[in-house]
């Protein structure tokens, strides 16, 4: 391992994607994601957001190009492996049945199960539903029966459970009121903070990508256009797309 | 063999004339003329339905006279193999994803659930001499061939519409490192309960709301209803088994189609 790959999580090189008849869903996708970083992910609707990091758990395989993760090619790591080690927070998250707690316990033995877990901590329980914000009166509520919000957070400590190093979501805040929306971005960024993981966050917010993350990848018609420093990305991006989509209203 | 004449039956039996067919024939006229009077545009399908029905069951009577005279083992199994793949193309034709592999996986599923059903009734239960006695096998299987293609047709098409209900759940699982067995746990659990339901309804039902085809069939011919009935017993009974065993196959196989090498779903 050299000293580059120590640092990066994610590092992925001319990735292609094609769905159905010839629809580019990503092309020539070049990009790093260092450890520990939080990267968000903004571009139009459409841009290949979602696509993108769905391919980083495997959920979906690129065309063609190559993804590592920890250095590794993420097709050399046992898929039940990386996906407890790469957890994935959907849009609209699917409880299972059950209650919350009930939940939670199908992450934690689905984690101890994987290959090669033998010494990950996994948080108990409470400590799961603390850290994403939950109520630990909730444990005992059916799971299919909670508000949006509410899901989104459970859907959180769900994968807290597994105890993962890098955690991606899928437009965590999309379909929650600005208030509930700010205590997710809150939770992420504690969450980055307390327990070191890496985040990637696709947002269709702006003021919440410029909050919360350490870095910004702007994409745009299946491509990453620019991605740097969000700070910088917020101020001087140097591509005129980003600019425009970025700076919009400034 | 028949060297001393049977005591009951044929001689109790009315024999039907085409002429009586005929009487029959003015009852399918009846809803010919019900579909013509209510608009239902049936009436061609029915005057067709008809023809067929005659048609195919007078063949039927002559290849199984045929083969009740001549007793050669190989034309009974390939008169099973017919049936066989006749029930596998049907349980198929009407799905739409990946017929060519479920025409596969059905066909396998009830040579595997009817086959061993038969086989154990034949050996195990009424001990047949010959073993491929056609008066026998051929109405045995063509019960336990009927039952096990709806079971087939019902958990496949069940699957289907699960697996499309459940992505989302299906693939949270993925998502967390779950197995696709795990993932479709619930879907395959429920394709199985549709596939099987109507079979042990039918146990619950069998005598008090409907009398079998069979049993009417054995004690119009002159079977004491407690031998007919015994012989239903028998048949209930193998088709649990038949259908229990050919659904659990679709199923188990079915799904691994709906994921990939890489424990992925498969896209639309
Ligand atoms: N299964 C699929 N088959 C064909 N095209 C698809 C499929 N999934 C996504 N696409 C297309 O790929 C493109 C990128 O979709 P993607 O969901 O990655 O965009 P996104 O950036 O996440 O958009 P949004 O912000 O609306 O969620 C879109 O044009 C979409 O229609
Ligand atoms: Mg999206």
């Amino acid at each position: 391992m050299t000293a580059a790959d120590a640092v990066t999580a994610f590092s992925l090189r001319q990735v292609q994607q094609i769905r159905g008849d010839d629809v580019h869903t990503l092309r020539d996708v070049d990009l790093d994601i260092p450890r520990g970083e939080v990267v968000a992910l903004v571009g139009p609707s459409g841009a290949g957001k979602t696509s993108l990091i769905r391919l980083l758990n495997r959920l979906d395989s690129p065309a063609s190009g190559s993804i590592t993760y920890d250095g590794s090619l993420i097709e050399t790591i046992p898929v039940r492996e990386l996906r407890r080690r790469v957890a994935f927070v959907f849009q609209a998250p699917a409880m299972f049945p059950g209650t919350v707690a009930e939940n939670l316990a199908v992450a934690r033995d689905l984690a101890r199960a994987a290959p090669n877990a033998g010494a990950i901590k996994i948080p108990e329980p409470d400590e799961a539903l603390h850290l994403a914000g939950v109520d630990p009166a909730f444990a005992s509520r059916d799971a299919q029966s909670l508000s949006g919000g509410e899901r989104q957070r459970v859907s959180i400590a769900r994968a807290l459970m597994t105890g993962p190093e890098t955690l991606l979501l899928d437009e965590p805040t999309s379909a929650l009121d600005p208030d509930v929306a700010d205590h997710i971005i809150a939770t992420v960024r504690m969450l980055a903070a307390s327990m070191q993981l890496t985040v990637v966050m696709v947002t269709h917010r702006l003021e919440e990508a410029r909050a919360v993350s350490t870095r910004t990848v702007f994409m745009e018609a299946a491509r990453v256009i620019e991605a740097g420093p969000t700070e910088t990305m917020f101020t001087a991006p140097t591509n005129e797309r980003a600019r425009n989509f970025l700076l919009r209203g400034k | 063999m028949m060297l001393v004449a049977p005591q009951t039956a044929s001689s109790s039996v009315l024999a039907l004339s085409w002429l009586d067919l005929a009487f029959a024939g003015a009852l399918v006229i009846v809803a010919m003329a019900i579909s013509a009077w209510q608009r239902l545009g049936l009436a061609r399908g029915f005057a067709i339905g008809a023809v067929r029905a005659v048609v195919q069951l007078v063949a039927v009577g002559y290849v199984l006279t045929y083969l009740i005279a001549t007793r050669r083992w190989y034309l009974v199994l390939l008169t099973l193999l017919v049936m066989l793949v006749a029930a596998t193309k049907t349980a198929t034709d009407r799905q739409k994803r990946g017929r060519a592999k479920l025409f596969v996986i059905s066909g396998t599923a009830m040579l595997i659930g009817a086959g061993v059903t038969l086989a154990y009734v034949d050996v195990i239960v009424l001990r047949l001499h010959p073993w491929y006695d056609p008066q026998y096998l051929i109405p045995l299987f063509g019960m336990i061939i009927g039952n096990a293609m709806n079971g087939a047709a019902l958990a496949a098409d069940r699957l289907n519409s699960e697996m499309e209900l459940r992505r989302g759940e299906v693939e949270a699982y993925l998502a967390l490192g779950a197995s696709p067995a795990r993932a479709s746990a619930e879907a395959v659990r429920r394709a199985l309960v549709a596939a099987i339901m109507p079979t042990l309804n039918m146990l619950m039902v069998v005598g008090l709301v409907s009398l079998p085809g069979m049993m009417t069939g054995q004690i119009i011919g002159g079977s004491s209803p407690l031998t007919a009935v015994r012989y239903q017993i028998v048949v209930v009974f193998m088709l649990a088994g038949a259908v229990a065993m050919t659904s659990v196959v679709v199923a188990l196989w079915y799904r691994g189609t709906f994921f990939t090498a890489a424990e992925q779903l498969v896209s639309r």
